[in-house]
C-alpha cells in the first residue's frame, strides 16, 4: 500500500457507539408527548447555527483584512460544530431513523426553523457584523440560561458551544464599537447596517407554543426573560459604538421560527443541497 | 511551487565575495539560521522577499478554489473539515506574510504588488474547481506537492521563513490526507462518483507536475538560491518525487493518471513521465489561464471594499490612543 491510504475513515461506527456510551442519560430525548416541540425546538437551535454559519461561510477568501478571514472562517466553524450537535440530537428525539445530516440535506425551505435574521444576506461587512452581533448577543444569554438546562443533553451542549460563542460576542461587540466610533463612512455603514438588521431581532424573543413547551419541561429558559439582558448588552454596546436605536419596532419581521421564511433562504438550500439532491443516496 | 521561477541575483564565488559575503556563505555553509537582525546579501534579502511574499499570496489566493465549494459541501462533517482547511491557509498567509516583514517589507506593501501584478502567486490556484471531487484532488495533489517543496524548506537558511515552514507542514499534511481521503470515497463510490474523481485528477495532474515550476537544470538563479539554502531541491528533483509518491497513490484508488508514457524505469528506480505542457504554463504565468481573472478580481475587490473596514479600525485606534494620552495628562 502507497504511504498515504491510511487515512481512511476511521471505525464510525464504533467511535458513534463510544460516543453514545459516554453520553448522560436523559428521560426528555424518550418523552413521547414532548417530542414535537423539543424536535422542532433543537432544530431551531441547529437551524440558526448552520444558516448563519451558511452565510458567514460565504465570506471565506473574500474578507476585509486576513485577520477577519480567519476569524470568519474559524466563527463559521464554530458554527457548524454546534450544528453537528445540535442537528444529531434532534435526530435522536424524532427517533424516525434520519440523521443531522439528512435533516440539514433533505427538509425544503419551509420545514427550516432558523430565524429570519440568520438568513439575511451578507451585504457588506457592516451588515454581517450587526446581525452576527445582535444574534451573538442573544445566543451568548441563551446558551449561558441552556447550560443549567433540565436536559443533561442539552445542558453538554450548551456548555460546549457557550465557549466559543462568549469568543464570538467578544468579537463581534468590539468591532461595532470600533467600527461605530471610527470615521465617518464606517460609523455611516454601521448605522446603516442597524436600521436594516432591527426589525427582525424581536423574533429571537417571541415565544410561540414550541417556546412555551420547551421552557414548561425546563430545558430551555422563557425567552422574555432573555430579552432585558439582550438589552442590557445591547445598549451598552451601541452607547460606546456611539450608534443609536432604531425608534422602529424591532420585531416587525417574524415567522422564521415557523418555516415561513424569506425569499432568500431558498436560495441558500438549493445552493446547500446541491449535492445530495443530485446524488441521492451517495456517500460522501 | 507556491514560488516558482523566483528570479534571484546573479551568483558570486567565494574569492569573488567581500568579507562580509563570504563569512555569511560559510555560516549558511555550516546550517547556521540567519535572523532579521544579523547582515545578509542584499541578494539574499531581495530574493527571500520575493519568495516568501509569492508564497503568501500562494496561501491566500489558494483560499478562493476551495472557499468555492464550502457552502455546497455535501455533509456537515465535510464542510467543517473544508472550512477548518480554507481557515489554515488563511493562516498560513499570515505566518509567512510575518516571516517577510521581518525582512523589512509591509503586509500592505506586499499585497499592493499582488494587486498590480508584480508579484505573483501559484498558477495552480488558477484552475478552476467543478466538483465535489476537485476538493479532494486539491487537497491530496496540490498541498502533496506543495509539501514536496516545504518540508526540504523547514531547513532553509532564514530563521523566520523555516519556522513558518515548520507550522505549516503539519498543517499541510493533514490537508492532504482529508484529500485523499475525499478521493477514497469518491474513487469507491456511485459511477458517477468515481467519473468525477478521474475527471478531476485528469484536469488537475498537470497542473499540479507544473507546481514545480520549469526544468531549473541551466538556471543561475537558482544555482544562487541553493548555495543560500533557500531552495533545498531543483524543480526536476521534487516533481521526480512527487510523481513517484503519487502514483502508487492514484493505483491504489483504482484512478488512472492521465499519461499514455507513464512507465516505470527500473534502471533509473524511477516512474518516467511526460511532461506538462509549458507553453500552458508560461501563459497561466502571464495571466492567461481560466481563473487569473477572477482570482485576481476576488482579492482585489476584497481588498477595495474593505478599505472602510481598515481606515475605521485605524481611526478607532488613533482616537483610543488621544482619550488615552488626555487622560493620563489629565491624571498628572
Ligand atoms: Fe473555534
Ligand atoms: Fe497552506
Ligand atoms: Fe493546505
Amino acid at each position: 500500500m502507497p504511504s498515504l491510504p491510511n487515512a481512511a475513515t476511521p471505525d464510525v461506527a464504533r467511535l458513534a457507539e463510544r460516543a453514545a456510551a459516554a453520553q448522560s442519560h436523559d428521560p426528555h430525548v424518550a418523552d413521547v408527548a414532548l417530542k414535537p416541540a423539543f424536535f422542532d425546538w433543537l432544530c431551531r437551535m441547529g437551524d440558526n447555527s448552520l444558516i448563519l454559519g451558511h452565510r458567514i461561510s460565504e465570506w471565506c477568501g473574500h474578507g476585509p483584512v486576513l485577520e477577519e478571514d480567519i476569524a470568519l472562517a474559524n466563527t463559521a466553524l464554530d458554527l457548524i460544530g454546534h450544528t453537528q450537535m445540535w442537528l444529531g440530537l434532534a435526530a435522536e428525539v424524532e427517533d424516525a431513523g434520519r440523521s443531522a445530516d439528512e435533516l440539514a440535506f433533505l427538509r425544503d425551505a419551509m420545514k427550516f426553523r432558523n430565524l429570519k435574521l440568520v438568513e439575511l444576506p451578507n451585504g457588506d461587512m457592516a451588515v454581517t457584523l450587526m446581525r452576527e452581533f445582535l444574534f451573538d448577543a442573544f445566543h451568548f444569554e441563551l446558551l449561558t440560561a441552556l447550560t443549567k438546562s433540565s436536559s443533561p443533553r442539552v445542558a453538554e451542549i450548551a456548555a460546549k458551544a457557550l465557549k466559543e460563542v462568549s469568543y464570538h460576542l467578544e468579537r463581534s461587540s468590539d468591532l461595532v464599537v470600533r467600527l461605530g466610533d471610527g470615521t465617518e463612512e464606517s460609523h455611516n455603514r454601521m448605522q446603516a447596517a442597524l436600521n436594516k438588521v432591527w426589525g427582525y431581532t424581536g423574533e429571537m424573543f417571541a415565544a410561540d407554543a414550541v417556546d412555551e413547551a420547551v421552557a414548561e419541561a425546563g430545558i430551555a429558559p422563557a425567552l422574555a426573560d432573555l430579552l432585558p439582558l439582550w438589552q442590557r448588552t445591547v445598549g451598552e454596546v451601541l452607547d460606546e459604538a456611539t450608534l443609536s436605536q432604531p425608534e422602529q419596532r424591532f420585531d416587525a419581521q417574524t415567522g422564521g421560527k415557523q418555516g415561513r421564511h424569506t425569499e432568500h433562504l431558498g436560495y441558500i438550500v438549493a445552493e446547500m443541497q446541491f449535492l445530495q439532491r443530485a446524488y441521492p443516496g451517495a456517500s460522501w | 511551487m507556491y514560488a516558482q521561477m523566483v528570479k534571484s541575483e546573479g551568483m558570486k564565488s567565494l574569492e569573488e565575495m567581500s568579507p562580509e559575503e563570504r563569512a555569511f556563505q560559510e555560516r549558511v555553509d555550516r546550517g547556521e539560521k540567519i535572523e532579521p537582525k544579523e547582515w545578509m546579501p542584499e541578494g539574499y534579502r531581495k530574493t527571500l522577499i520575493r519568495q516568501i511574499g509569492q508564497h503568501a499570496h500562494s496561501e491566500i489566493v489558494g483560499q478562493l478554489p476551495e472557499g468555492n465549494w464550502i457552502t455546497r459541501a455535501p455533509t456537515l462533517e465535510r464542510k467543517a473539515i473544508l472550512l477548518a482547511k480554507v481557515q489554515d491557509e488563511a493562516g498560513h498567509g499570515l505566518y509567512l506574510y510575518s516571516a517577510a516583514e521581518t525582512l523589512g517589507v509591509s503586509r500592505d506593501e506586499l499585497f499592493e504588488k499582488l494587486h498590480s501584478g508584480a508579484m505573483k502567486y501559484s498558477s495552480i490556484f488558477n484552475y478552476p474547481t467543478l466538483t465535489w471531487a476537485d476538493m479532494g484532488a486539491v487537497g491530496w495533489l496540490v498541498d502533496g506537492a506543495a509539501i514536496m517543496n516545504q518540508v526540504p524548506l523547514q531547513r532553509t537558511s532564514y530563521g523566520p521563513y523555516s519556522r513558518a515552514m515548520i507550522r505549516i507542514c503539519k498543517e499541510e499534511s493533514f490537508h492532504q490526507r482529508q484529500g485523499y481521503a475525499i478521493m477514497m470515497k469518491m474513487a469507491q463510490g456511485t459511477p458517477e462518483q468515481k467519473e468525477m474523481a478521474q475527471d478531476a485528477l485528469n484536469r488537475f495532474w498537470y497542473p499540479s507536475l507544473m507546481m514545480f515550476g520549469p526544468s531549473d537544470k541551466d538556471s543561475v538563479h537558482s544555482a544562487q538560491s541553493m548555495a543560500w539554502k533557500i531552495k533545498m531541491n531543483t524543480n526536476d528533483e521534487l516533481r521526480q518525487k512527487f510523481v513517484d509518491e503519487t502514483v502508487p497513490q492514484a493505483e491504489y484508488l483504482g484512478l488512472t493518471v492521465p499519461d499514455e508514457t507513464l512507465t516505470w524505469n527500473e534502471a533509473r528506480g524511477h516512474y518516467d513521465f511526460a511532461e506538462p505542457d509549458w507553453a500552458e504554463f508560461f501563459e497561466v504565468i502571464k495571466g492567461n489561464g481560466p481563473c487569473n481573472e477572477e482570482r485576481l478580481g476576488a482579492r482585489r475587490k476584497a481588498w477595495d471594499k474593505g478599505a472602510w473596514f481598515r481606515d475605521g479600525l485605524t481611526a478607532y485606534a488613533e482616537k483610543a490612543a488621544a482619550r488615552r494620552a488626555a487622560s493620563n495628562v489629565a491624571a498628572e
